[in-house]
């Protein structure tokens, strides 16, 4: 049977992970590789690098550190941040990742999707929205969550499925930060309106957490964290053994 | 050395740097040449078959390819790159493949309950079927990472794994040196660079 995936997702801001990384014991790592090598070690069963440089010298680097993370870590890796073009995902395809996670970039082109899964395939094309309940209604929102686009959520996702998304990253604003779970009642909405995998993001406070979501949404397909693990607050060992003595299927 | 078949698809990085962390020689190459002085070869790829198969047939390698396996020398299909080791596939139409390994290639919609997602994407686990010298460093039971919407099917002999996905999906095959996984060992940790090792390691 097919396993819940853990996915760590690092943000990285001219060739840094944002923030560092507090291990017990252990010093600051702030290398993106170094820390892609370590979260492969712990058991992590795909990683996401979030590119959050504005700069054209950080896309740079950001791509020389993707080139360098692939050469070493054997685990599916899915590339984000600044996915405007066909051209971007040519870019980091190259340099070695395996998925290519887009966002504002559909909103802003919604033939993108399309006009990458034809190229690439749909099990390349990764769609990621940040969605938030405005007046009761599941609402995209787009440039990092700041501005509201007005559309319906789950429509949009359908949309996008049916152009080539092979799998979609659902971020609740509304619980995002928070550290009191992932959004529960929106992930059992989406993964009942689409047919390809569904990858929670947003509201991760601790373990429990983890296994609310695959107990309450058998459906969705992998939760996605950051800080829980880069501070070390959820150990992915730990999780993945605790999710196993719960009696959800996953890699050891 | 390696020769992995460049014709043009998939993403051949990870490939390249899966060998190069197992310290061999692999290069990334559709010179027929350097086919021919290869060790052994790696047929990867991604998409659909239809699109692959004609890439592969207007680098006017098939025929290369095929004498050099029926003249001994292994070959390794990674996911698609696998199916098109099979005589046909059925995905959108009916495709012709190489035809070193009897079977075709069909939908997994097929074979697989209501409810399930296609494609059939993560790490799943590995059923053995038969001894196989590329699984000599594996457990059965060890996970590895599957991103596909088609399987081979009429290929009972050849098949070495499975893995459970609501229905068995054949997972791996090998017909004396010719070999085919249809998950990614490049993208499976440790247990898929123990496999390379023991493909290297024939």
């Amino acid at each position: 049977m097919i396993t819940k995936r853990i996915i760590p997702c690092l943000d990285v801001k001219d060739g840094r992970v944002v923030k560092g990384v507090n291990f017990k014991g252990l010093r600051e790592v702030d290398s993106p590789v170094s820390l892609a090598e370590y979260y492969s070690g712990a058991g992590a069963d795909e990683l996401v690098f979030y590119d959050i440089t504005a700069s054209a010298e950080g896309r740079r680097l950001f791509t020389d550190i993707l080139t360098e993370t692939a050469k070493k870590v054997f685990i599916p890796l899915t590339v984000g941040g600044g996915i405007n073009t066909v051209g971007d995902f040519d870019r980091v395809l190259k340099c070695g990742a395996d998925k290519v996670s887009v966002n504002s970039g559909a909103i802003r082109d919604p033939s993108l999707i399309g006009a990458a899964a034809k190229l690439y395939g749909d099990q390349c094309v990764v769609l990621s929205v940040d969605i938030k309940r405005v007046d009761g209604v599941f609402t995209v929102f787009a440039k990092g969550g700041r501005e509201n686009t007005g559309m319906e959520a789950i429509e949009w996702i359908k949309r996008c499925v049916g152009s080539g998304a092979g799998e979609v990253v659902v971020n609740s604003i509304d619980t995002d930060g928070v550290k009191k779970g992932f959004d529960t009642e929106l992930l059992q909405k989406v993964c009942g309106a689409v047919s390809v995998p569904v990858i929670a993001s947003g509201g991760a406070g601790g373990y429990d957490d983890f296994i609310t979501l695959f107990r309450e949404v058998p459906t969705v397909d992998a939760g996605l964290a950051a800080s829980v693990f880069h501070f070390g607050e959820v150990d992915i060992k730990a999780l993945k053994q605790k999710m196993k003595e719960n009696g959800i299927k996953v890699r050891i | 050395m390696i020769a992995i078949i460049d014709y043009g698809v998939g993403n051949l990085f990870s490939l390249r740097s899966s060998f190069a962390a197992l310290g061999a020689e692999a290069v990334a190459t559709g010179d027929p040449d350097v086919i021919k002085n290869a060790d052994k070869l790696v047929l990867p790829g991604v998409g659909a078959f239809s699109d692959a198969a004609k890439k592969l047939r207007a680098t006017g390698l098939c025929d290369l390819l095929i004498s050099e396996a029926k003249n001994g020398k292994p070959l390794l299909g990674i996911c698609l790159g696998m199916q098109l080791l099979f005589e046909k596939s059925y995905e959108y139409g009916e495709h012709e493949g190489l035809g070193l390994i009897k079977g075709s290639v069909k939908p997994i919609a097929d074979v697989i309950p209501e409810g399930y997602k296609i494609p059939h994407i993560g790490w799943n686990a590995l059923v053995f079927k038969k001894p196989t010298p590329i699984f000599r460093y594996i457990n059965e039971g060890d996970h590895v990472y599957f991103v596909h919407s088609y399987h081979a099917c009429g290929c009972d002999e050849a098949v070495t794994s499975v893995t459970e996905y609501g229905a068995y999906l054949t997972a791996s095959v090998q017909s004396e040196n010719v070999y085919g996984c249809q998950f990614h060992p490049e993208k499976s940790g440790a247990v898929g660079l123990n496999i390379l090792k023991a493909y290297l390691e024939l």
